[in-house]
């Protein structure tokens, strides 16, 4: 198809569909946390506004979540459909982390999954909250594997190649791989900030739209704070994340970097733009910044790291794609930073909630956070090639032995199930969302409870009053 | 150790599949028997019987593939690359009607339409893929030492077609079964009316698998007809035929759930043939489990996590189905 090989079709297609996937368990992770946390203060402050807060959001979770889990099961099957090779190869580690996946995150999101959406009623409050919290911790869990699994193939240690595979030797250090701390971190981190700044956007959406209720302002302030504090936490770690992957992996950091090659005793600049041409070897209409490469990475005037013509060709990644998405990535976040900063300026100016201008900003921001994560993966997977797992094996030598008519087939089928499917679970998570937290309407008489117009829909209508609580 | 780690995995995974068959054999029923029911609130109510637990049921097929994964990766590699093209079409399968549990609710009217019949035909689609899967699984596939050898269509026989239907045929009355014991009134009459035909078909389903696989596969045949294993296996064929009558027997007297019960043992005993038929082969008739089998240092690692987690999960699962135990009204708000 379009002559592409069986080998690039695959990739197109992992790609494209983890690249979907990841969007959902990303805002999975961030809003499982935020309505733990929404609980527990209705639990202990007995204020309506949490619970509002908690019933709106679970219910765009609970469409999200949907969405995550189909699309995920098409990812655990991936491996053996499309990857053979590897999973032959490297399935005596990757295998058994998955399973562990499977095992400690999986089922109890899912086992816990229908009590913390429709079992309000029919357990306790206690037990409900117990149910939340499992939930979140599986999303927590399910991220700790999946990434000790990428990490391994990142920076692979603990193993050894028995007859023509890998064969674990040393667990704790396979999953404890040197990048996988930082990724799990960063990985987290980025799903709190894609999540945060989604709340925020909606919360700004109805500022703006006048609806300035208690509910409203109490999301988008907890967002804001969110926002605020964890912008610059994941610039540092996104930092740290970076001198481990010159450790590691220094031709992706070169390929980040648009670095083609030392010279004696020269420092490295920092190329802010430009375009990393592959074949010429050098990177075009370079706008460079002296010695800011050298202090970034090597924390030294005149520091030196490995270059691009270091590597023979064939084990350069592709430096366009990682230079720009990585680009993409940093920039995004020093937007978020900026962002949190103008909040707190807000605050201590008296009001967050009355500045259009910055409400228009925090909406344009709302799908910021996930296009930094997206732009990360593909730094993090395109930098890797052509290795599939680092220096051990090559993505061209992973790949099952598929015709180009069955991979078309499937590709073409994915692309369009996918938009189609998850495009309109997007809009209906939008509009849930625009409907807005206060369920009950902002006039609603405490203890009579109203019955959304879909009967069935969403979280239960019917709430049991918490014992001496007002609603 | 003295542990045979393979056989243990190989039952690990035979345990996650049939809890996959059980588990969600009844939950993509309820999408099969989506065309036979027009009224939409009994449609939601069906849907609401297993809308706390369907992705719980769904977890059992993850399990499957991951605990293959990590066991037997040779095996998970050939046998998915094998089946890629039912694999794919049962994943978009699965993506339709697991979407329609939450959009049948939040679309607006004019959509609703739209994912009744997406969890429908996906029930539909993921349900005959797996049987394809599984009558493909059962021919045996075309093997050059360890590596797959095969077509990409070669998993496309009249015998998988069949299988195909007959899977449909099994979960259409897992579902009807289940929604015996979870509906009452109107809908419930309905089902049993169902449910009648589905356990005849399903009897001439097995019949036909039992008598096609021997005669298409001498060594099937030799496992089960020869002495002394006739004498053992003999009870297989009895207790099914006796299985189903008594569903028939069941569903004239005020059921509750006791078909459902009925129909799980009945899909047990199927289970348990083609167990007969096929072990130890986990690509048959070419690979082996020691063949097929992960580095010691892998499946004795997973083994601990399964070993002590699945209790866990079990008793946790068992809890949330005790939480909406019982009979599902009309407008029980806990969708
Ligand atoms: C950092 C987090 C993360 C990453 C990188 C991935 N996933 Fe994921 N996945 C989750 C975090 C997650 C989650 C938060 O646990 C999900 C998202 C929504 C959900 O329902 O659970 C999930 C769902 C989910 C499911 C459905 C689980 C169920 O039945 O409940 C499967 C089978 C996978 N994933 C498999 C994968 C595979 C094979 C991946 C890599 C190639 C992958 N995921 C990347
Ligand atoms: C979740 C966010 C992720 C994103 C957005 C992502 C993105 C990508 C992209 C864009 C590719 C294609 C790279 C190329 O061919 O140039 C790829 C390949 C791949 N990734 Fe990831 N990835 C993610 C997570 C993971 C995880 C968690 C794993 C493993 C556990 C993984 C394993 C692989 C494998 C096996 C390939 C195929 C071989 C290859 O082309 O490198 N990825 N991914
Ligand atoms: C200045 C800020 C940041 C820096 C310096 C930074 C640095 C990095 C680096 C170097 C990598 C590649 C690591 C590797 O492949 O080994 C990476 C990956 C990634 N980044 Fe960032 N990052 C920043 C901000 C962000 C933000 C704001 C987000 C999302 C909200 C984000 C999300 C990700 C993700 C999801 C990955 C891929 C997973 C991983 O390898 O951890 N990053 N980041």
């Amino acid at each position: 198809m379009f002559g592409l090989t069986a080998l690039e079709m695959a990739r197109i297609q992992f790609g494209f569909t983890i690249s979907f996937h990841i969007i959902f368990p990303a805002i999975t992770i961030g809003l499982a946390s935020y309505l733990v946390v929404l609980e527990a203060l209705w639990l202990l402050k007995q204020a309506t506004v949490f619970r509002d807060l908690y019933l709106f959001w679970s219910k765009v979770f609970a469409v999200n979540f949907a969405m995550g889990v189909v699309s995920g099961i098409v990812m655990a099957y991936q491996f053996g459909t499309n990857w053979g090779h590897f999973s032959a190869f490297a399935g005596g580690v990757t295998g058994p982390l998955l399973a562990y996946e499977v095992l400690s995150a999986f089922f109890l999101e899912a086992g816990f999954l229908g009590v913390m959406l429709f079992g309000l009623n029919k357990v306790g409050p206690g037990l409900h909250f117990f149910a939340t919290l499992m939930v979140a911790a599986g999303t927590l869990i399910s991220a700790t594997w999946i990434l000790a699994s990428n990490s391994f193939m990142q920076t692979p240690q603990g193993y050894e190649i028995v007859a023509g595979r890998i064969v674990p030797v040393d667990w704790v250090k396979v999953i404890f791989s040197p990048s996988f701390p930082y990724r799990l971190v960063h990985m987290t981190i980025a799903a709190y900030l894609a999540t945060a700044l989604f709340v925020g956007a909606s919360g700004a959406w109805h500022l703006i739209r006048g609806r300035n209720t208690q509910a409203v302002r109490t999301m988008f302030s907890m967002a804001m704070w969110m926002v605020l504090i964890v912008a610059p936490i994941q610039i540092i770690v996104g930092d740290q994340h970076g001198e481990n992957t010159l450790k590691y992996q220094p031709a992706k950091i070169a390929g980040i970097e648009g670095h083609w090659e030392n010279k004696p005793g020269e420092s490295v600049p920092l190329i802010l733009f430009g375009w990393p041409d592959m074949k010429g070897e050098t990177t075009r209409y370079a706008l460079e910044i002296p010695h800011a490469g050298s202090l970034i990475l090597t924390h030294s005037w005149n520091g030196q790291v490995p270059a691009l013509k270091d590597f023979a060709p064939k084990d350069r990644p592709d430096s366009p794609v990682i230079f720009w998405s990585f680009r993409a990535m940093v920039g995004l976040a020093f937007l978020m930073f900026f962002l949190g900063l103008w909040s707190a300026w807000l605050r201590w100016r008296g009001d967050i909630y009355r500045a259009p201008l910055f409400l228009r900003a925090a909406i344009l921001m709302g799908p910021s956070g996930l296009l930094a994560l997206v732009a990360g993966w593909v730094t993090t997977e395109v930098g890797r090639q052509p290795w599939v797992v680092y220096n051990v094996m090559r993505t061209a030598d992973a790949v099952s032995n598929h015709s180009a008519v069955e991979l078309s087939i499937s590709l073409i089928l994915f692309i369009v199930i996918y938009f189609a499917v998850f495009g309109t679970g997007v809009s209906y998570m939008l509009k849930l969302v625009a409907q807005g937290p206060d369920v009950r309407g902002p006039e609603a008489e405490p203890g009579k409870i109203q019955r959304p117009s879909r009967p069935l829909s969403g979280a239960p209508d019917a709430v049991r009053p918490l014992p001496g609580g007002e609603g | 150790m003295g542990v045979d780690l393979p056989i243990l995995w190989a039952i690990i995974i035979v345990f996650g599949l049939m809890m996959y068959v059980v588990m969600d054999g009844f939950d993509l029923g309820i999408g099969l028997l989506f065309p036979f029911i027009r009224d939409r609130a009994e449609r939601d109510l069906m849907v609401n019987t297993v809308a706390p637990v369907w992705d719980g049921n769904e977890t059992w097929l993850v399990l499957g593939g991951a605990g293959l994964f990590a066991a037997f990766p040779l095996a998970y590699s050939v046998l998915l690359s094998a089946l890629y093209l039912p694999l794919v079409f049962m994943l978009i399968g699965l993506i339709l009607r697991g979407v329609a549990f939450e959009f049948r609710f939040k679309a607006d009217a004019a959509h609703r339409p739209i994912w009744d019949l997406s969890f429908a035909i996906g029930s539909y689609v993921a349900t005959f893929c797996q049987g394809i899967a599984l009558g493909a699984f059962i021919n045996g596939f075309r093997m050059n030492g360890l590596t797959y050898a095969g077509g990409a269509f070669d998993w496309l026989t009249p015998f998988s077609i069949f299988t195909g239907f007959g899977l449909i045929v099994a979960y259409g009355l897992l579902g009807a079964c289940w929604l015996i014991m979870k509906t009452e009134d109107a809908l419930q009459r309905r089902m049993i009316e169902l449910a009648r035909p589905l356990t005849l078909l399903l009897l001439i389903v097995i019949g036909i698998v039992s008598l096609w696989t021997p005669l298409a596969h001498p060594q099937i045949a030799s496992r089960w007809f020869s002495l002394p294993n006739i004498v053992f296996f003999a009870p297989v064929p009895v207790l099914t035929l006796a299985t189903a009558w008594a569903i028939l027997y069941v569903l004239q007297r005020q059921p509750h759930a006791l078909p459902f019960g009925l129909a799980l043992f009945l899909l047990f005993l199927g289970y348990s043939g083609l167990g007969i038929s096929l072990w130890p082969h986990i690509v048959p008739p070419a690979m082996s489990l020691d063949q097929a089998a992960a580095p010691p240092q892998s499946m004795g690692f997973a083994l601990v996590g399964a070993l002590f987690i699945i209790p866990i999960i079990l008793t946790y699962t068992f809890w949330s189905y005790y939480v909406f135990r019982g009979k599902v009204k009309f407008g029980e708000g806990y969708h």
